[in-house]
């Protein structure tokens, strides 16, 4: 049976849970949202989970991820977390709001909201379609682009998920750290958060996004996230990625950039069995800066898949990409950086530098950076460099008496330097540093 | 007219509007019809055609077995459409599949052949005898599928080489074509190359002995000649072990308004310590300013670096052609092999071209380089697409890659498309891609030495262009260069 035919009968399947899934959603099937999610499920039912041979997942197979049947949330008991697990896994030494939720859904026993500036909202999304129906109507799914299975798959059952309001002119003082807590002890879980950000003209934040993982079956987080940037506004969105390594991650962030505004945003995928991370923005006006950080670490048999689509639609803006990888044991990497420079877009500056370092004979990288052009007075590059750890610097080292182990920490910790030195938050830095080293099982520097 | 008009804003000052304007009405230089009665076949694609191409060319049965096998493969086959360019469907059924000057010459000399051929060869600015004589170049010319011109032979026999037609290698040295025919390139390797497989009607043969360092470029001068005639070219060069050759292939063709599909095939072949080298220049015709007609231009060019410490080295001037498609590849098996990658793809007009290479390192300490220069104008669009693979027993691989792009107004566009997939660690593979157009600052400051828009923008192409042009032989640099110039002639200089 071909893989097409398989994944069909998977998507069937979870295309059957629909009738159960409505019936458990009491008052939430009354909503606009529930007219979106049929609408949702009809494109559900026409797309494919993709295969290695669509172009865009040529490198991933997705096979190992649609042997189980994941449950939805709601058909499982609620899975515990105690407080404990939330601060280990938090970024410290900085004053932060917390908002949680547990295999998709709000956890306000666990989130501690302080107060806000005048008109700014952090809630769960279930609650702002309640309290900010006009506002939730106006921007979601404004920007997504539903052209795979699994983006349709969130559209369909996902329920609740982070909503972020800042209106004009106002700024969170405090950054924002949001925890996506997957799994089950029950069984093996499908968590499904569907988050929307709203960022008014002139308004800034830094969120720190965390997906992390619970219990002992694995799960399946998809994640979708929109991101609506206002004129001049300043967002820093820091996604850290560290489920558990019997799970599985895949992801996608639309933004929408107007004029002026400057958008950060930071993958740091250390975690899952198989991840993905899809990023897109759309640079809709002039003067948009667009940068793009990551760090994708892998070990054992770990599949880490980044795709990038950066595009400029309009002129006088700027784009930076800089990934870097580092892949150990029989991992895989995967990235696929995309800038479109559209006729209009004049004046455009647009940069993608991908570089990995592989650590073992069994660690593999595919990566494909993509530059479409259609306007002609532009600067845009990319580079990409794959290779071990540099012989010549490493000879330099050793030969200053520094003993092996320790000599390629050092390495390892410049060559991450790029990224984690660009986090904005600098307790942070730190911090990612000692899990990176704390992933890889190496001497910390 | 009016549409391929380039504002005047997008180039500084108006003067360079003007000189714009003025090239851009330059028609296409050389094109026009030779009338040659053509002993063709009947128009469309079946067992037929194949067994009367077999028939015409007097091959052995083996040589039909192996063209039918292709055909059957090819039946199994879709065409392809993942290329990055839009074209009309190709109705294969409507293309003849043969056909040849009726009266074959045989000939010792160029003096016996046609008058009419000779002079369409002084038309091209390459008189045979005159390349002969001045610059040492053998020429096999393949004129419409079949060649009618072989010189130099008997002193390239002398040294054991064979450079002759692939039909008259398949007559005489079945052993050689029975080996390595279809070994790099096979027959159900894709769409295109099936279709060549079963119906190529002619191209060119190497073979260089062992040890023997070949004395002369060697050079075949194609052209499409007959209405609706598809060339289906088939190159096999074969190095011994310690031999060098370099080969040199160029064309230009008649203006024509149908489409005119060209699906080659180049197989290259190095053994241990062999070389070879071979420089293409492409000027087929690209379709009129509006981007009607031309050549589709689907080749498939391979190389396979069998020995040890061979190497194989792709220059490519692609000027010509509405559709170019097509990646000259290296596959390197023999330890210490390398392979190199040189290319110019200029697109003007409404051309497309979506090219580039694959290097696939398979044995330890392989080498690759790929330098790549896009040039677009007018409304066309030009793709790089590469592909390089180092194999998981490929110790010490290293790639070098580097694909630059030039913008000439604001109509078309420029696309890099790499793939990179390491499986070793050992391997350094470094890419890196720019693009950007002719700078302003750089054009007033040759005008301000008394340098003329036109030469000027020349200057800077050249410049952008460099390092491919010094790949080339001496001989076909001079004339690559005069084709960028004419190339890009209506669109900035």
């Amino acid at each position: 049976m071909s893989d097409t035919n398989k994944f069909d009968q998977i998507k069937d399947w979870y295309v059957s849970n629909f009738t159960r899934f409505e019936s458990k959603l009491n008052g939430q099937s009354e909503t606009f949202l529930h007219d979106i999610r049929k609408e949702s499920l009809t494109k559900f039912k026409e797309l494919h989970f993709p295969t290695i041979k669509d172009e865009e997942w040529k490198y991933t197979n997705v096979a190992p991820l649609l042997k189980d049947n994941f449950q939805l949330p709601q058909y499982l008991g609620k899975t515990v977390i105690d407080e404990k697990f939330i601060y280990n896994n938090s970024f410290t030494d900085f004053d932060y709001d917390r908002i949680v939720f547990v295999n998709g859904k709000y956890s306000p026993e666990h989130s501690i909201i302080g107060e806000l500036p005048k008109g700014a909202v952090i809630s769960s999304l279930e609650s702002a379609i309640k309290n900010y129906p006009e506002l939730v109507r106006e921007y979601i799914g404004k920007h997504t682009k539903v052209d795979n299975a699994f983006v349709a798959m969130n559209l369909t059952y996902s329920t609740d998920g982070l909503f972020v309001y800042l209106p004009k002119g106002q700024m969170l003082e405090r950054p924002l750290q949001v925890f996506f807590v997957s799994g089950s002890d029950e069984d093996k879980v499908l968590s499904i958060p569907r988050s929307l950000i709203i960022a008014e003209e002139g308004s800034a934040a830094k969120l720190i996004v965390n997906y992390v993982g619970t219990g002992s079956n694995s799960y399946f987080t998809n994640t979708l996230t929109e991101i609506h940037t206002g004129a001049n506004s300043n967002i820093d969105y820091i996604k850290l990625q560290d489920e558990k390594k019997n799970s599985f991650h895949i992801d996608h962030t639309f933004v929408y950039q107007d004029k002026g505004n400057i958008f950060n945003h930071y993958s740091f995928a250390f975690g899952a069995a198989l991840s993905r991370t899809d990023v897109s923005s759309v640079l809709d006006n002039e003067n948009i800066e667009c940068h793009y950080y990551g760090i994708y670490l892998g070990t054992d048999k770990q599949h880490i898949d980044h795709h990038t689509f950066v595009d400029h639609a309009k002129p006088n803006c700027m784009s930076n990409e800089v990934y870097k990888g580092i892949l150990d044991d029989q991992s895989r990497g995967v990235f696929n950086g995309q800038i479109m420079v559209r006729p209009d877009a004049q004046k455009t500056n647009a940069y993608q530098s991908n570089k990995t370092i592989l650590l073992s004979d069994k660690a593999n990288i595919d990566t494909k950076p993509q530059l479409e052009i259609f306007a002609n007075d532009v600067k845009c590059s990319h580079g990409a460099t794959i290779g071990k750890l540099d012989q010549e610097a490493y000879f330099y080292i050793r030969s200053r008496g520094v003993e092996d182990k320790i000599a390629q920490s050092m390495l390892i910790h410049a060559f991450a330097a790029d990224v984690i030195e660009a986090v904005n938050i600098e307790p942070m830095r730190d911090q990612l540093n000692h899990k990176l080293f704390e992933k890889l099982n190496r001497v910390e520097i | 007219m009016s549409d391929t008009k380039i504002r005047v804003e997008d180039f500084g000052s108006e003067e360079q509007a003007k000189t714009i304007e003025y090239l851009t009405k330059s028609e296409y230089k050389w094109g026009w019809t030779t009338d040659i009665e053509a002993d063709t076949a009947p128009k469309g694609l079946n067992e037929d055609a194949i067994k009367f191409i077999s028939a015409k060319k007097e091959e052995p049965e083996w040589m039909l077995e192996w063209r039918l096998k292709a055909y059957r493969n090819f039946l199994n086959m879709k065409e392809p459409h993942w290329l990055n360019a839009k074209y009309p469907p190709v109705d294969l059924q409507n293309i003849s599949y043969y056909s040849a000057p009726k009266k074959k010459p045989t000939l010792n000399s160029l003096d016996e052949a046609d008058p009419e051929l000779i002079e369409t060869f002084e038309k091209l600015g390459i008189p045979l005898d005159e390349q002969k004589r001045l610059a040492g170049v053998a020429v096999d010319a393949v004129f419409d599928s079949v060649s009618v011109a072989t010189t130099f032979r008997e002193s390239l026999a002398e040294q054991g080489i064979i450079f002759c037609s692939i039909s008259e290698a398949i007559r005489e040295h079945s052993d050689l074509i029975k080996k390595y025919l279809g070994s790099v390139v096979p027959q159900g390797d894709n769409y295109f190359a099936a279709l060549n497989s079963a119906v190529f009607t002619d191209g060119s043969f190497v073979y260089i002995p062992k040890g023997v360092r070949c004395p002369m470029e060697l050079s075949t001068y194609f052209r499409i000649n007959a209405q609706e005639t598809g060339q289906f070219e088939r190159t096999l060069i074969i190095a011994d072990e310690g031999s060098y050759v370099s080969y040199l292939e160029g064309c230009t063709a008649p203006m024509r308004d149908e489409n005119q599909l060209h699906a080659a095939v180049v197989e290259l072949i190095a053994l241990d310590d062999a070389e070879i080298k071979y420089s293409t220049v492409q000027n087929w015709y690209p379709g009129s300013k509006d981007g009607k007609g031309g050549i589709y231009n689907f080749v498939t060019k391979r190389g396979a670096c069998r020995g040890k410490n061979s190497k194989i080295s792709w220059t490519q001037v692609e000027t010509g052609s509405a559709i170019t498609w097509k990646y000259p590849s290296c596959i390197l098996q023999g330890d210490n092999s390398v392979g190199e990658f040189y290319s110019i793809a200029v697109t003007n007009n409404h051309q497309q071209a979506d090219t580039g290479t694959k290097m696939i390192h398979l044995g330890k300490n392989t080498k690759s380089t790929i330098i790549s220069k896009g040039i677009s104008a007018g409304k066309s669009q030009n793709t790089y697409r590469g592909l390089v693979r180092i194999g998981k027993n490929a110790e010490n691989a290293r790639n070098f890659s580097q694909c630059d792009s030039m913008l000439m107004g604001d109509k078309c566009g420029a696309h890099t498309f790499p793939y990179i997939e390491v499986d070793n660690q050992t391997a350094q593979v470094e890419h890196e891609a720019t693009t950007s157009k002719v700078g302003e600052d750089q054009i007033f400051y040759l005008n301000q030495r008394g340098i003329d828009e036109e030469d000027a923008i020349n200057l800077i192409v050249n410049g952008f262009c460099k390092e491919v042009f010094n790949e080339l032989p001496m001989e076909f640099a001079v004339e690559a260069q005069k084709l960028l110039a004419i190339s890009l002639e209506g669109s900035v200089g």
